[in-house]
């Protein structure tokens, strides 16, 4: 499902003290199949854009059927029409199916084991398939999409299943409660700060088990992260909010080139970049997509070029 | 005066393994030092037991030459002060000065001198221009220089930060460590910072990696660093620039370890444009 938004705009609280822009004219598509990233510091929208995507956030829907284009105030053109959709959703439209968009669009928010809540760690699984499915499971059905979906995300059916959440690790927590939104095959996975508050292996395992999941589940799978590193890593292309405004999406070979600016925005940028731009300070330039691996390679051919 | 002493201490949650396994560890007072190692190393359970939250099965503790026990636990609490991971959940009050004033208050300080304890942290944090913002409406960096301003308000001579910065943004940690460094270097306040991003480690004295309940690795943040295959071996990923430094290495590259982006870079320029025309 492709994700197309175009002059989305969001205030919360709107006409009061506390009335705070948080989109601002934002245009992004996301392409069905991308590994796609957001970036940007708290405030910067990020978060009001992908809740979104699933409807937490609804636009002001018109109550006619075909929403009203707006008019041209006097000596100004008319402010363009407000776009926003996921597949054959319109989700600026007030008779769109909330339920079947939430079942394809899957959201797994920061923290998601805070939201564990089962006595077991399949009931916790089974509690979104069956609110989501159609007809009534059979517990057959229900066992099997459960195994499937705590297999994906590395767990081992047998082991876990008859556990209490809570008394997982921090790791597996985190896995669970992944699961739990997966059961029902989202097209479109939306992960807010996925691997937040791991370790550096938990980090990694994360990471690996959206890309298995990416590979073959969820078509699209959107990350929104505070580490370049991770998006330099992973992403085939990164949007970077600023002020509730996209400010670029690029894949991260070109983002991360554009290391001043990104600065000026008081963002980071990859441990890879800040490299590159310290050797290119002394006259050596690394054409790299800002991977470890490939800032290691290039580095390497260079030494062997002048050898 | 140690700050803190361990003695053989041993915990368990329950009848499974051990969290703390005959642990031998001391701080220095005035001394900062990082405590490494993954999820359920037994980095919180050291944290939990230095000022009395849990109750050693073995082993003794002290807390500035006092033992952690039930009859002192008063005055322990009064001199070790804990600062949480998660900054939504350690705040009490809705505005940042009630906040402040909540230990201070516990511990029946007098009305004048609570508002300059107050005064004085919210200084130390930088957070004075906030004294009367509504917590729920700041920053997570800020909830958490709020919840330092808590501690400090009862002049702990002892300050332990368990992950405080693992669910803060970037800029956000930074907040927290320049405030922890500065604290530990102008106020003299002993610190133990528990943290599982190395990087943050770079700023101690010292540092202890821990794993199954044991200490395992001792040393100079630096020293620490440059055992890669051991930190492998307990968990612990390397610091992208250490991974870096080592697969240059490997590609017959022949740079040193280092944590500094600009000495790698210069040694990098060295090898490679030597012979450049």
């Amino acid at each position: 499902m492709r994700i197309v938004a175009e002059h989305l705009s969001y205030t919360y609280n709107p006409k009061s003290p506390f009335a705070v822009k948080a989109l601002d004219d934002v245009t992004l598509t996301i392409e069905e199949g991308e590994f796609f990233g957001i970036i940007g510091h708290t405030g910067s929208g990020k978060s009001t854009f992908v809740q979104h995507l699933n409807g937490l956030i609804r636009l002001p829907a018109s109550k006619k059927r075909r929403p009203k284009r707006p008019k041209a105030k006097k000596g100004r053109p008319a402010p363009p029409a407000t776009v926003l959709t996921v597949g054959e959703f319109d989700l600026s439209s007030k008779k769109t199916d909330f339920r079947a968009l939430r079942k394809r669009v899957g959201m797994v928010f920061q923290y998601p084991e805070y939201q564990l809540f089962a006595e077991t760690v399949k009931e916790d699984v089974a509690y979104g398939l069956k609110n989501f499915s159609d007809k009534k499971l059979t517990p057959a059905e229900t066992e099997a999409a459960v195994r499937a979906a705590l297999e994906i995300v590395g767990l081992d059916y047998g082991e876990v299943a008859e556990k209490s959440p809570f008394d997982l690790s921090g790791g597996q927590k985190r896995r669970v409660a992944i699961a739990g939104v997966i059961v029902t095959k989202p097209e479109v996975l939306i992960l807010d700060e996925p691997a937040a508050g791991l370790d550096p292996l938990g980090k990694r395992e994360v990471m690996e088990l959206l890309h298995r999941l990416h590979r073959e589940w969820c078509k699209t799978v959107v990350i929104v992260s505070h580490d370049m590193d991770e998006i330099a890593e992973n992403c085939t292309r990164a949007a970077v909010f600023s002020e509730g405004r996209v400010v670029y999406a690029l894949p991260p070979a070109s983002l991360f080139k554009m290391t001043d600016e990104l600065l000026a925005l008081g963002l980071d940028i990859p441990l890879t970049a800040k490299l590159c731009a310290a050797l290119k300070e002394r006259g050596i330039e690394v054409d790299c997509d800002f991977t470890v691996e490939d800032l290691i390679r290039k580095v390497v051919a260079l030494k062997g070029e002048n050898a | 005066m140690k700050a803190l002493e361990f003695r053989n201490v041993s915990f368990s949650y329950g009848k499974d393994a051990f969290a703390i396994r005959n642990l031998n560890f001391s701080v220095e007072e005035g001394e900062f030092v990082a405590v490494l190692g993954h999820n359920g190393s037994g980095k919180s359970t050291l944290a939990r037991l230095s000022d009395g939250l849990l109750e050693a099965d073995g082993g003794e503790i002290f807390a500035l030459g006092m033992p952690v026990e039930q009859k002192n636990l008063y005055e322990v609490r009064k001199n070790v002060g804990i600062v949480f991971q998660n900054p939504d959940n350690q705040a009490v009050a809705s505005i940042v000065e009630d906040d402040v004033a909540f230990g201070a208050e516990n511990v029946g300080l007098p009305r004048e001198e609570i508002g300059k304890r107050i005064d004085f942290a919210l200084k130390a944090v930088g957070m004075e221009t906030h004294r009367h913002a509504t917590i729920s409406r700041l920053s997570g960096g800020q909830k958490q220089r709020v919840a330092i301003a808590g501690v400090l308000a009862l002049k702990p001579k002892v300050m332990i930060l368990d992950e405080s910065t693992a669910m803060l943004d970037p800029r956000g940690r930074r907040e927290i460590t320049d405030v922890v460094l500065r604290l530990n270097k102008e106020e003299h306040i002993t610190v133990v910072l528990i943290t599982h991003f190395l990087e943050e480690a770079l700023l101690a004295d010292r540092a202890v990696v821990m794993n199954k309940g044991e200490i395992v690795m001792e040393g100079t943040p630096a020293d620490i660093f440059s055992r890669h295959e051991e930190l492998l071996t307990y968990n612990l990923a390397l610091p992208r620039i250490g991974q870096i430094c080592k697969g240059l290495r490997e590609g017959g590259i022949p740079v040193g370890d280092t944590l500094d982006v600009e000495k790698l870079a210069e040694e990098i320029a060295q090898c490679v444009s030597s012979r450049s025309i």
